[in-house]
């Protein structure tokens, strides 16, 4: 095996951890198990950077593989730590969409993201091009997410998740935006989880549920 | 320099708030950066009159025709919202209705808000605009819940999750257009700028950029409150603190149409004509019918106003999908005029809501009779927003739709004349049951403080001035409208 295809092997293998973590979200109910999936996510997705950084001899993807897991790996999932605390029961009891349709509409959901993307990868060559849709299928799964479940802590994880697949997307078909970018982006969505994590504080405060059911007073 | 320095004047405020603490004068010090703001503004763009030559700071920051423009509409509502903000600071503090802490960081979050702003409309390169976009949500979701009530967090969640969303739509544009960028020999940051990517569009490669067109669109269409992205914005405006409302319908939407203007010209100088133009104006009739529809049912001044604020942000998608000289000064006029008389009805709804507790219209009725002054500023407010003249929203909307016409859109004019009757008929209706229907036994004549009626009087008279005299902004208008006439 030569080095070339080491590295596709593996980032075939990383970047496939990346979709099935978005599967596994879908699947738990419990608040605890959605967060361990976001983790393992996180670090994948850094992997994949590493070696990325690696076969192309590119130093500044290293510098973003180690951004990745300080930030996807650890310091969101410890913000996220607090809140499962918060409502140790917290699971989707009642999800809009049950957990085995969801699983059917994830597959669904991915075969969609292999149709839409041929556009690109026919028209831009090249290994990691291909695993592209993998990225897709995370994105479409995040938003599915925000769609058909309920609970505050499902919502945040559905967003991250779709910022996550888009990380994939970036890394796979550009090698990544350029690092200044990369540092604003992370940063911007580490600010994005404290401020919902404090909105979350004052729901619990003020409703004592993480219900975003309880939240629709404001309609037309 | 001097965008560095135009970025600096807001955080300087910030700085000022963080640093003093709570007193009364301070919320001042917002109100003269803002100001400050405003001259920079000027000072770049009636240089650039005489000779367009962009400057940058460092290649991230660059400062032409347009970008001064826009940090003059920035600088002057942020200064009549700052201006708004310290009667409402007091008086929270007064009624505590607020601590001293939390208004402290309402105000230094107001000019941290500025600052995002002012950054996105300076960056050289989409990627720093994406992260200023977004840096505005993250800035402004503690102002909408500044109020900490369930409603308050409702908007707020609604607001923060939907932009995030959208902006993360924007972001996968960004990365295509990164992609079709560096397939046609641009390389790192460079890729990215706004000036690279115009001058080599014509070699990106098209089935990527129809694809970053599409979600770019979409995506900063979401913080613009176009149809169908816009489910967020009449729940966080009519909950945030009036000033706030004020400064986010007044420029923030102004801020992210500004991104659609200028992705516009890259994706007409790499597609051809009339893929963008079907976009825009698809967005812009289905905003224009929903918000017109919707405003004939509202019975709260600040959602009426919220509704409307997508109507004139339709409006401006339409000028923008016509995309002539003429259509694209019309655009720009609009932004500046919406701005003001938007800043303006907002303010006033804050006063009124702070006096009745309740910005319900019919709650609030007879203000006329009850409160002269502060009844005039909105029934003034109103007939600029309605586009009567001498207001420059009749010359703008007016100039959008002779230019809407010369670029063979006459069908698209009419369309948008029916959706501008419906919603003149719903904010008529409203205007007149909060202005005359006065109930038997109120207080009439009560007098307004001069701290409220000011920033009114001044943002009402801006209004009209730059509706009646051309100058200076005849010329400023031309230049900026010139970087993004296709």
């Amino acid at each position: 095996m030569t080095n070339h295809s080491v590295a596709a092997a593996l980032l075939a293998l990383t970047s496939g951890t990346v979709l099935l973590c978005a599967a596994l979200a879908l699947w738990r109910r419990a608040a605890r198990g959605i967060v361990s999936a976001l983790r393992v996510q996180g670090y994948a997705l850094a992997a994949t950077a590493a070696v990325l950084g690696v076969q192309l001899h590119e130093p500044l993807l290293l510098v973003t593989s180690g951004l990745l897991v300080a930030v996807k790996g650890v310091a969101i999932p410890m913000l996220f730590g607090r809140l499962v605390r918060l409502d140790p029961a917290s699971s989707e009891t009642d999800p809009v969409v049950n957990v085995p349709a969801s699983l059917v509409a994830a597959v669904v959901l991915t075969l969609v993201a292999f149709v839409a993307t041929r556009p690109i990868v026919e028209s831009v060559r090249g290994v990691p091009i291909t695993l592209v849709p993998f990225g897709f299928a995370t994105v479409l799964i995040g938003f599915f997410v925000l769609v058909a479940r309920r609970k505050a802590v499902s919502q945040m994880v559905g967003l991250l998740l779709v910022d996550n697949g888009i990380g994939l997307v970036a890394l796979l078909l550009t090698t990544g935006v350029p690092l200044l970018i990369e540092l604003g982006g992370t940063l911007d969505v580490l600010l994005v989880v404290v401020v919902l994590r404090v909105l979350v504080t004052r729901m619990h405060a003020q409703l004592g549920v993480l219900d975003l059911d309880s939240l629709q007073e404001l309609r037309d | 320099m001097i965008s560095i320095l135009v970025l600096a004047l807001p955080l300087c405020a910030v700085l000022v708030a963080l640093g003093v603490g709570w007193r009364p004068w301070m919320p001042w010090a917002g109100v003269a950066a803002d100001a400050a703001v405003v001259v920079a503004g000027f000072a770049v763009a009636l240089r650039d009159v005489h000779h367009v030559a962009p400057t940058g700071a460092g290649g991230e920051l660059r400062i032409d025709s347009l970008s001064a423009f826009m940090v003059i509409v920035i600088g002057v509502v942020s200064m009549l919202a700052s201006w708004g903000s310290v009667r409402y600071l007091r008086s929270e503090v007064r009624s505590e209705q607020c601590t001293p802490r939390q208004a402290v960081q309402y105000a230094a979050l107001i000019q941290l808000f500025v600052a995002t702003m002012v950054l996105a409309v300076l960056a050289a390169n989409i990627g720093i605009l994406w992260v200023a976009i977004e840096a505005t949500t993250i800035t402004t979701t503690f102002l909408v819940g500044h109020r900490r009530n369930r409603g308050a967090l409702e908007a707020s969640w609604k607001y923060i999750v939907l932009c995030s969303v959208g902006i993360a739509l924007a972001f996968l544009g960004t990365v295509l257009v990164y992609l079709a960028a560096v397939h046609a020999g641009g390389h790192s940051l460079h890729a990215l700028e706004w000036t690279w990517l115009s001058a080599h569009a014509h070699a990106l490669n098209p089935a990527v950029m129809r694809l970053a067109v599409g979600l770019l669109v979409l995506g900063y269409g979401t913080k613009v409150g176009l149809v169908p992205m816009h489910s967020w914005l009449p729940d966080a405006h009519s909950q945030s603190p009036a000033p706030v409302s004020a400064l986010m319908s007044g420029v923030l939407l102004s801020v992210a149409f500004y991104a659609l203007l200028r992705f516009k010209v890259i994706a007409v100088l790499c597609l051809g004509e009339s893929y963008p133009r079907e976009l825009f104006v698809a967005m812009a009739l289905l905003s224009l019918a929903l918000a017109s529809l919707l405003l004939l049912t509202q019975r709260d001044l600040k959602r009426a106003l919220a509704y409307s604020s997508t109507e004139h942000m339709g409006l401006l998608a339409l000028g923008a999908a016509a995309g002539g000289p003429l259509a694209i000064t019309g655009v720009l006029l609009h932004i500046l005029g919406h701005g003001l008389a938007k800043g303006v009805l907002f303010l006033s709804s804050g006063e009124v809501a702070l006096a009745d507790a309740t910005s319900d219209v019919d709650a609030a009725g007879g203000l006329l009779e009850r409160r002269p002054a502060l009844g005039g500023a909105v029934a003034l407010g109103l007939a600029a927003l309605l586009g009567f003249p001498p207001f420059s929203l009749f010359l703008s909307e007016l100039t959008m739709m002779r230019g809407e016409v010369a670029d063979h859109m006459a069908w698209a004019v009419g369309l948008s004349l029916v959706a501008l009757a419906i919603a003149f008929a719903g904010l008529t209706t409203l205007g007149r049951r909060l202005l005359f229907a006065s109930r038997p036994g109120q207080a009439t004549g009560l007098h307004t403080p001069l701290l409220v009626m000011a920033p009114l009087v001044v943002g009402l008279s801006l209004c009209a001035a730059i509706g009646v005299f051309a100058w200076p902004f005849d010329a400023i208008v031309h230049a900026a409208a010139k970087l993004v006439t296709s």
